[in-house]
C-alpha cells in the first residue's frame, strides 16, 4: 500500500500531530519479532480518517446539552467530539513534556515516552481541560481498532494484525464443513480491501478463495 | 401545524422488527389492511448486504453504524433516583435498532424457548420456599400464561424463523440429545441442531464429568436449506462468523428481512412505510379508544394514520414511550409503588471464563449464529434454590460465534494492558482460548423503572425515556454462584489457566453486554401490576396491543427473542380469533 500516496498523506491531523502519534502507537503496540508495530501497520492514517469521518465528529451520537461529568457508569459524557479530544490533548501533552523535559513527546527519547504514556494511563498528568486517562483510552481503543480492522480504513497494513493472531479474515465456504473440525486451519488472510480490487479471486458464492499455509512444526 | 389526515385502515403497526413483521403477516393473511411504520430505513437484499463489505468488524460492531442514530433519539440513565439521568451519548450496553427488520436483523439468532416455571415463577417459588424467600423490593410476578396454552405458538415461531435443535422433550418423553429440562414440545424442531464444534466437545466432556447433560443449544442460523411457514427460502449457515451485530450476507441467519418480509411484502392488503417515525398513539373524546398513530414522514410533514387497532412493536424502550407519552395506562410511581408504565423494568444478569490451552490450538473464527453447547441444571427451578438463598438461575454455555479480531482476544490474568507483552500474549492466544458463560436471570425490583427524563429531548421535541437502573443483591449473588460453576466446568477441562469475568456490582452503560431489555409494559392478570392483559392488550384502551420484551415481568435466564416472536404470533392469533369477531377487552 505504500505505493498509493493517499495512504501516506493526512485529511485532518497536523504534523505535530502526526509526529505524536508515531512515536506513541509505536509504544502500544511495538514492533518485535512477531511482525511490524502499529505505527508500520498504518494506525496512525487510520486515526486520521477515522477523526475526519463521522466517528471524530459524533455523527451518531446524541450532542444535546446539558454537559455533566456523569458517573463512570454513564459513559461518554464530553462535549467535545475525538477530533477536538485529540486536538486539545495532544498539545497539551506537549507543552507539558515542554515545560518538563524541554521538547515535545516526539522529541523524548524513547523511555521517557513510555513513561510519560504510563503516567496519562494512570491519570498522573494534569492537563489542563481532560483527564489524561480519558485521552490515553481513546487512543489505546483507536490503536486497537487501527491495527485490527479491515485494511480497508488504512491500518493494519499487509494484514499485520491479522496474521499475528492466525485470523484469516474473510471467510470462506470451506469453512461449512469445518464446523466441527480438530485440525487448525491456517490461511493467507483475505480482506475486503483484497476482494474489491480484485486482488483476491471469490467464487460463485461471492467467498474469498483461501490460499492454506504450509505449516511443518510448532512455529 | 396541523397535521395531514390519511385514509384509515384497519391495523397500524409501529416498527418492523420481529413483533412488527410477524404481527403485519398474520394480520394482512387475515386479509386485514395493515400498514407498518418503521423510523428506519428500508433495505435492498442484493445492495445493502452484500460480500465482502459485510465482512466489517469495525463498521458492524464497533460503531454499530446501522443501529439507532443517537443523535436522534437516545434514552438517558442513572443507577438510581438520587443522581441525575444523562443521555447514552454512544452505543454502549445495548444496540437498539432502526431500520427495516428491526433491532432482530443483527441479533445473535440464539433462539431459546423459556422453561414453564419461567412464566409462573412467583407461584411457583412461593409454594416451594414460602413468600418471605422472594426480596421484599422485588416485584415477581406470574405472567398469566399456561404453558399448554402458548406451546403451539412457540412452535409457530420455530417453523417462522427455522430453528434448529434436538427436542429434549417430547411430548412428556426425555429424548437422548436434547435439554432434558426443557418445557414440553409437541413436536421437535423444525431444522437439526448445530453440528458440535472442537470447543463444544470439551465443555461435554467437562460437563458430563461432573453429571450435567449436556445438548447443542437452538440456534436461528439455518443447520440446513429450509423453506419457512411462509414459504420463503434460507440457505445453510456457512459458518462464517460475523454474524450477532451483522446481518448475514448469505441470508441463513432468520430475522425479519431473511423469514418474513420476502412473504410479507407480497400481501396485498399490506404497506410499508420506512422513514416514518411515529410520536404518539392518539385517543378519541372518551380516552378509551385509540383512533389511530399521528408520524412525521421523511420530508418532516406531521401526518395522521387513522386506524381500527394499533400494534405497538417498536422495542421494549418505545413502546413504553409511546404509552407514556400517549398517556395510555397509569405511569409508575416508585415512591408509592402504584402505576403501571415503567414499571418491571429488567435486563440480564451473565459473566463468564475464559479458558486458556497452551497446548491446544481451535479455529475461533469458523462458528456463527450462536452454535452452542450447554447444559441447563442450574436453570429454572431443575436444582434446590432452598441452601442457596437465592431465586433465579442461568444456563450455563460455551459458544462459538467466530471470534472477530477487535473484540475478541483475551488476554490471561497479569497480561499487561498494551505494550510487547500484550502483544505476545494476544498472539499466543487467540487461537487458544475458549470460553465458558453464564446467561442469567434478571429480576424486577421497586427501584428500577422507566419514565420520561425531565430535562432531554429527542430530535422531535419530545422527552427522551430515562431508565433507572441497577443490580440488585439477589441477583449479584446468584451469579456469583453461576460464575462459581463456570469454574468448575473450566477447571475440569484443564486448562493452562483462565480468567473470570462478570458484570460488577453497578450496571454500566460501557461496554457491550446485551440488547436484552425487558419490561415497562408488563403482562398479567392483574390490572394494578400490569399494563396489558395476558393477550397483550392494553386494560385501559383495547383496541391498543403493546408486543415485545416489554411484556415480560421479569427476565428469564434464556434470551428474549423466541418469546418476543412466541407472543408476536399468540397476540395476532388472539386478534383473529377473538378481538375481530367482538372488539373489546379479550379479559
Ligand atoms: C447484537 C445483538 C444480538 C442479539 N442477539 C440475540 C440473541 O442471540 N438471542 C435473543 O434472544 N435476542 C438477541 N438480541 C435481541 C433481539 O434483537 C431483540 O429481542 C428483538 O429484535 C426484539 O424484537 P422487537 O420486534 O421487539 O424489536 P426490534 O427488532 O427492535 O424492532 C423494533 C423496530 O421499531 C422501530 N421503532 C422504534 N420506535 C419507533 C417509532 N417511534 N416509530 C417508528 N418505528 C419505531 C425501530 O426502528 C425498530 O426497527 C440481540 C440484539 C442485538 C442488538
Amino acid at each position: 500500500m505504500s505505493d498509493n500516496p493517499i495512504g501516506a498523506s493526512y485529511v485532518y491531523l497536523l504534523e505535530p500531530e502526526v509526529r505524536f502519534l508515531e512515536a506513541a502507537v509505536e509504544h502500544l503496540i511495538p514492533t518485535d519479532e512477531l511482525g511490524p508495530g502499529a505505527r508500520d501497520a498504518g494506525v496512525v492514517v487510520y486515526i486520521d480518517r477515522q477523526l475526519a469521518g463521522s466517528w471524530g465528529t459524533h455523527g451518531r451520537q446524541y450532542r444535546s446539552g446539558p454537559w455533566l461529568e456523569g458517573t463512570p457508569q454513564q459513559g461518554y459524557q464530553s462535549r467535545f467530539t475525538p477530533q477536538e479530544v485529540y486536538r486539545i490533548a495532544i498539545r497539551e501533552i506537549d507543552q507539558h513534556c515542554r515545560k518538563a523535559f524541554g521538547r515535545p513527546f516526539a522529541q523524548l527519547a524513547s523511555d521517557g515516552q513510555l513513561r510519560m504514556l504510563q503516567q496519562l494511563e494512570s491519570d498522573e498528568i494534569a492537563l489542563p481541560s481532560f483527564s489524561s486517562k480519558f485521552f490515553f483510552d481513546l487512543l489505546w481503543r483507536n490503536t486497537d481498532e487501527g491495527y485490527f480492522s479491515d485494511p480497508l480504513y488504512g491500518g493494519n497494513r499487509g494484514m499485520a494484525g491479522w496474521k499475528l493472531l492466525g485470523f484469516p479474515g474473510l471467510p470462506s465456504g470451506q469453512y461449512r464443513d469445518l464446523i466441527s473440525s480438530s485440525v487448525p486451519y491456517h490461511a493467507e488472510p483475505v480482506s475486503i480491501l483484497d476482494v474489491q480490487t480484485g486482488r483476491v479471486p471469490i467464487d460463485a458464492e461471492g467467498f474469498p478463495k483461501h490460499v492454506m499455509i504450509k505449516r511443518d512444526k510448532e512455529q | 401545524m396541523s397535521a395531514t389526515k390519511l385514509k384509515p385502515v384497519d391495523v397500524v403497526v409501529v416498527g418492523s422488527g420481529v413483533v412488527g413483521s410477524i404481527m403485519s403477516m398474520e394480520l394482512a393473511n387475515a386479509g386485514l389492511r395493515v400498514v407498518c411504520l418503521e423510523r428506519g430505513k428500508s433495505f435492498d437484499g442484493d445492495a445493502d448486504f452484500h460480500k465482502p463489505n459485510v465482512y466489517d468488524e469495525l463498521k458492524y460492531d464497533r460503531h454499530s453504524d446501522i443501529f439507532q442514530n443517537l443523535a436522534r433519539d437516545t434514552l438517558t440513565f442513572r443507577n438510581n433516583g438520587g443522581q441525575t439521568a444523562l443521555p447514552m451519548r454512544e452505543m454502549g450496553a445495548f444496540k437498539p435498532g432502526e431500520m427495516v427488520g428491526g433491532t432482530a436483523a443483527h441479533w445473535g439468532a440464539n433462539a431459546r424457548r423459556f422453561l414453564p416455571h419461567d412464566f409462573a415463577m412467583r407461584s411457583q417459588i412461593e409454594q416451594r420456599y414460602g413468600k418471605s424467600f422472594i426480596p421484599e423490593d422485588c416485584n415477581l410476578q406470574d405472567w398469566g400464561l399456561d404453558w399448554d396454552e402458548i406451546e403451539p405458538y412457540y412452535d409457530q415461531f420455530e417453523n417462522i424463523f427455522g430453528v434448529g435443535g434436538k427436542a429434549g422433550n417430547l411430548n412428556g418423553e426425555i429424548q437422548e440429545g436434547g435439554n432434558p429440562y426443557e418445557g414440553e414440545r409437541s413436536r421437535d424442531y423444525p431444522n437439526p441442531p448445530t453440528r458440535r464444534t472442537y470447543q463444544g466437545e470439551l465443555f461435554a466432556n467437562a460437563a458430563r464429568s461432573l453429571g450435567y447433560v449436556p445438548f447443542q443449544g437452538p440456534s436461528a442460523a439455518m443447520t440446513q436449506d429450509f423453506r419457512n411457514l411462509y414459504r420463503v427460502q434460507m440457505l445453510q449457515c456457512v459458518s462464517g462468523g460475523f454474524c450477532s451485530s451483522h446481518v448475514c450476507a448469505q441470508g441463513a441467519k432468520a430475522n425479519p428481512l431473511t423469514s418474513v418480509f420476502p412473504a410479507l411484502m407480497r400481501q396485498p392488503t399490506f404497506e410499508l412505510r420506512p422513514l416514518c417515525n411515529v410520536l404518539r398513539v392518539n385517543k378519541d373524546s372518551t380516552g378509551k379508544k385509540a383512533t389511530g398513530v399521528t408520524y412525521i414522514d421523511a420530508r418532516g410533514n406531521e401526518v395522521e394514520q387513522p386506524a381500527d387497532i394499533v400494534v405497538l412493536g417498536a422495542y421494549c424502550f418505545n413502546n413504553v414511550r409511546l404509552m407514556l407519552l400517549s398517556g395510555i395506562g397509569t405511569p409508575y410511581d416508585p415512591r408509592t409503588g402504584t402505576g403501571v408504565v415503567g414499571r418491571n423494568y429488567a435486563y440480564q444478569q451473565g459473566s463468564s471464563v475464559e479458558v486458556f490451552f497452551d497446548d491446544l490450538e481451535f479455529n475461533p473464527f469458523i462458528g456463527g449464529g450462536m452454535v452452542n453447547t450447554s447444559i441447563d441444571e442450574f436453570n429454572g427451578d431443575v436444582i434446590d434454590r432452598g441452601p442457596l438463598g437465592f431465586i433465579g438461575g442461568a444456563y450455563i454455555t460455551t459458544n462459538t460465534r467466530g471470534a472477530a479480531p477487535i473484540k475478541g482476544k483475551p488476554v490471561p490474568p497479569g497480561t499487561p494492558r498494551w505494550g510487547a507483552e500484550w502483544k505476545k500474549a494476544v498472539a499466543h492466544n487467540y487461537r487458544r482460548t475458549m470460553s465458558i458463560s453464564s446467561h442469567a436471570t434478571c429480576l424486577s425490583y421497586k427501584q428500577n423503572y422507566l419514565d420520561l427524563d425531565p430535562t432531554y429531548k429527542d430530535a422531535f421535541g419530545q422527552p427522551l425515556l430515562r431508565m433507572t437502573f441497577d443490580w440488585h443483591d439477589n441477583d449479584l449473588r446468584m451469579i456469583n454462584y453461576m460464575q462459581e460453576r463456570c469454574v468448575e466446568i473450566a477447571k475440569a477441562m484443564n486448562g493452562s489457566r483462565m480468567n473470570g469475568k462478570n458484570k460488577g456490582t453497578h450496571f454500566s452503560l460501557v461496554g457491550y453486554q446485551s440488547t436484552h431489555n425487558v419490561g415497562g409494559a408488563v403482562m398479567g392478570a392483574d390490572p394494578s401490576t400490569s399494563v396489558v392483559n395476558k393477550y397483550l392488550q392494553s386494560w385501559d384502551v383495547p383496541n391498543v396491543f403493546v408486543v415485545g420484551g416489554s411484556a415480560f415481568p421479569q427476565q428469564p435466564a434464556n434470551g428474549p427473542t423466541e418469546t418476543i416472536g412466541m407472543l408476536a404470533c399468540w397476540a395476532a392469533d388472539a386478534i383473529k380469533e377473538s378481538y375481530l369477531k367482538s372488539p373489546g377487552a379479550l379479559v
